[in-house]
């Protein structure tokens, strides 16, 4: 086939985008056989049982067309008693609540909803993946703010505000955190709210981990004291409920945003997948228990993971959310990409090399301990035959 | 029973292998604390034995079979339905028993070289038991789980090796 000229025909924005650098390891890894794979940002379970029946006994009874724009109001009701009751958080159902073909899409819609070209947008890193180049592609600045290991990846009041300028508009917070599983207390959130309304921000907040929380439970941002008012709270089911693949999510927030938002979602995408809706209700009508022991069993992997890794001379904070465990690897004087990448040829684990989520990534690899036990003990005594030749 | 107590043997359940030290990182404790909590459900009789879930028809030239038996009893004087079931439990062909609620009393599963012999032992053994008032011997095809263990599927792990 003949190749026509991509630099003529490819818009600018899209050229302007970086392939992400885990789509590299994707590739070299899934290749391989008989890898233990750590490189996985999503559960190790499948979704229950009960979920799938619901959704089977959806199409059984013929739900196979679209649903409103924002989502079965149901579901919008069901999200919102579940907010209230988890997070202390109010949201009505029929104005305040969008739901997305997952958290990615309710990331895009936002910000296509919030930014325009020259506003700029804080995003702590390191961070998922998927930030900043939404928010280029919705014409906005990504700005990132560092964080470091010695605050435990934790952003803090100080570091915000030394990053705000005259176009700082909004700023995105994922906490429990992506990659570094770091999440904040409401003290240390209390402490950036402070700074947030001082300069009048909006606040994106990723609440996608919240359930996954080991040590205290989950705040968030949106229930201090007004704060509900410039806070638009995204979350969805891929994490807590093992739904990745249902591509679920949803937005909640004040309704001039988030009718603003649901225009952009209703020309581009009508609405999310009905029968990954019915799937949802059954999640957060009888999924509880289900969430309960996923997260005692993630719990345990981490005490597991972390104090495994620290003994084998990858020196790693205890996160306290998520499924990621961040040590560092600069005692091996190699970057994390070359420690990634030789790890996988040689012992073949695969992790994430943590430059690949910005700023403050490098010298850290991710480890996803949703993996079984077993994998972990293999990965851990790979990794330490690994470590071990180069310290 | 405190909540440490059951989480070991959440843990144990799962892979009775997993090594103390490991239980003992897993939950943020001591692995002497681990071992004495252990050593204790031992002692208590909540632990009573640490045994392999192992799939005999992936073993070859093992061609064994399982009968599930329903045993209907007339319970004795005295001693009621623990005598009877004591009196079966003590053959070593027999695995388990349990007292049933419904349409009989004893459930009883047998395991044998042969059909034969295991038809041998309800007729010989089960039925001339002074108690026992019926028998009705169902034969285990297949098993698919047991025991929580799921024995057929490929437990693959089905994500990508590395995603977002
Ligand atoms: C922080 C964060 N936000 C959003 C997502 C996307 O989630 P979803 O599957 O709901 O689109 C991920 C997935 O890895 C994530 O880590």
């Amino acid at each position: 086939m003949k190749q026509l000229s991509s630099k003529h025909y490819l818009s600018e924005t899209a050229r302007s985008i970086k392939p992400s650098g885990i789509r590299k390891f994707f590739d070299l890894a899934n290749e391989m056989e008989g890898v233990v794979s750590l490189g996985v940002g999503e559960p190790d379970f499948v979704t229950s049982w009960n979920i799938c029946e619901a959704a089977y006994a959806s199409m059984e009874s013929g739900y196979t067309s679209y649903s409103a724009n924002a989502g079965l109001l149901e579901l919008r009701q069901e999200i919102s008693a579940y907010l209230q009751k988890q997070f202390q958080l109010e949201y009505k159902a029929e104005k305040e609540i969008i739901v997305t073909t997952g958290a990615s899409q309710a990331i895009d819609i936002a910000f296509r909803a919030l930014v325009d070209p020259g506003d700029e947008v804080l995003i702590a890193e390191p961070g998922f993946v998927a930030y900043a180049p939404i928010v280029q592609l919705a014409g906005g600045t990504p700005a990132p703010v560092p964080t470091t290991a010695e605050n435990h990846f934790k952003l803090t009041a100080e570091q915000l505000e030394s990053h705000i300028n005259e176009k700082t508009k909004m700023i995105l917070l994922c906490f429990p955190n992506n990659p570094t599983g770091a999440t904040l207390k409401r003290e240390e959130l209390e402490k950036l709210s402070t700074v947030i309304r001082r300069h009048d921000l909006l606040v994106l907040s990723d609440e996608i981990y919240a359930e996954l929380s080991y040590d205290q439970s989950h705040c968030s941002i949106a229930s201090l004291p007004e704060m509900a008012e410039r806070t638009v709270v995204i979350s969805g089911f891929s994490k807590a409920f093992a739904m990745t693949g249902w591509r679920l999510g949803y937005l909640a927030g004040p309704e001039p945003l988030l009718q603003a938002m649901l225009k952009i979602h209703q020309y581009t995408m009508m609405c999310a997948p009905t029968i990954a809706q019915h799937g949802a209700l059954e999640a957060l009508r009888n999924g509880r228990e289900d969430v309960d022991k996923m997260v005692a069993s993630y719990r345990r992997r981490r005490n597991y993971f972390v104090k495994a890794s620290n003994r084998i001379g990858l020196p790693c904070h205890m996160p306290g959310g998520a499924f990621y465990a961040f040590p560092s690897i600069r005692e091996t004087g190699l970057t994390s990409e070359q420690f990634a990448e030789q790890l996988l040829k040689e012992e073949k684990v695969a992790v994430v090399p943590g430059s690949v989520f910005g700023a403050g990534g490098e010298g850290y690899v991710r480890c996803s301990y949703a993996a079984s036990m077993e994998a972990l003990q293999t990965a851990i005594e790979r990794i330490g035959r690994f470590v071990e030749k180069r310290l | 029973m405190n909540e440490k107590e059951l989480e070991i043997l959440e843990i144990l359940e799962g892979n009775a292998r997993t090594p103390l030290a490991t239980i003992a990182d897993m939950m943020e404790m001591e692995k002497q604390e681990v071992e004495k909590i252990v050593k204790s459900l031992e002692e208590r009789d909540i632990i009573l034995n640490y045994q392999a879930v192992i799939n005999w028809d992936h073993v070859p030239s093992n061609d064994g079979v399982t009968a599930m038996i329903d045993v209907k009893v007339a319970p004795k004087r005295e001693i009621g339905f623990d005598g009877v079931a004591e009196r079966i439990y003590r053959f070593p062909e027999v695995k388990a028993v349990y007292l049933m609620s419904g349409a009989y009393d004893l459930s009883v599963q047998i395991e044998g070289k042969t059909m034969k012999e295991v038809a041998f032992f309800v007729s010989k053994k089960l039925s001339t038991l002074d108690s026992v008032l019926s028998t009705t011997t169902h034969f285990l095809l297949k098993k698919y789980k047991h025991d929580g263990v799921i024995f057929e599927p490929e437990q693959k792990d089905k994500r990508a090796v590395v995603s977002p």
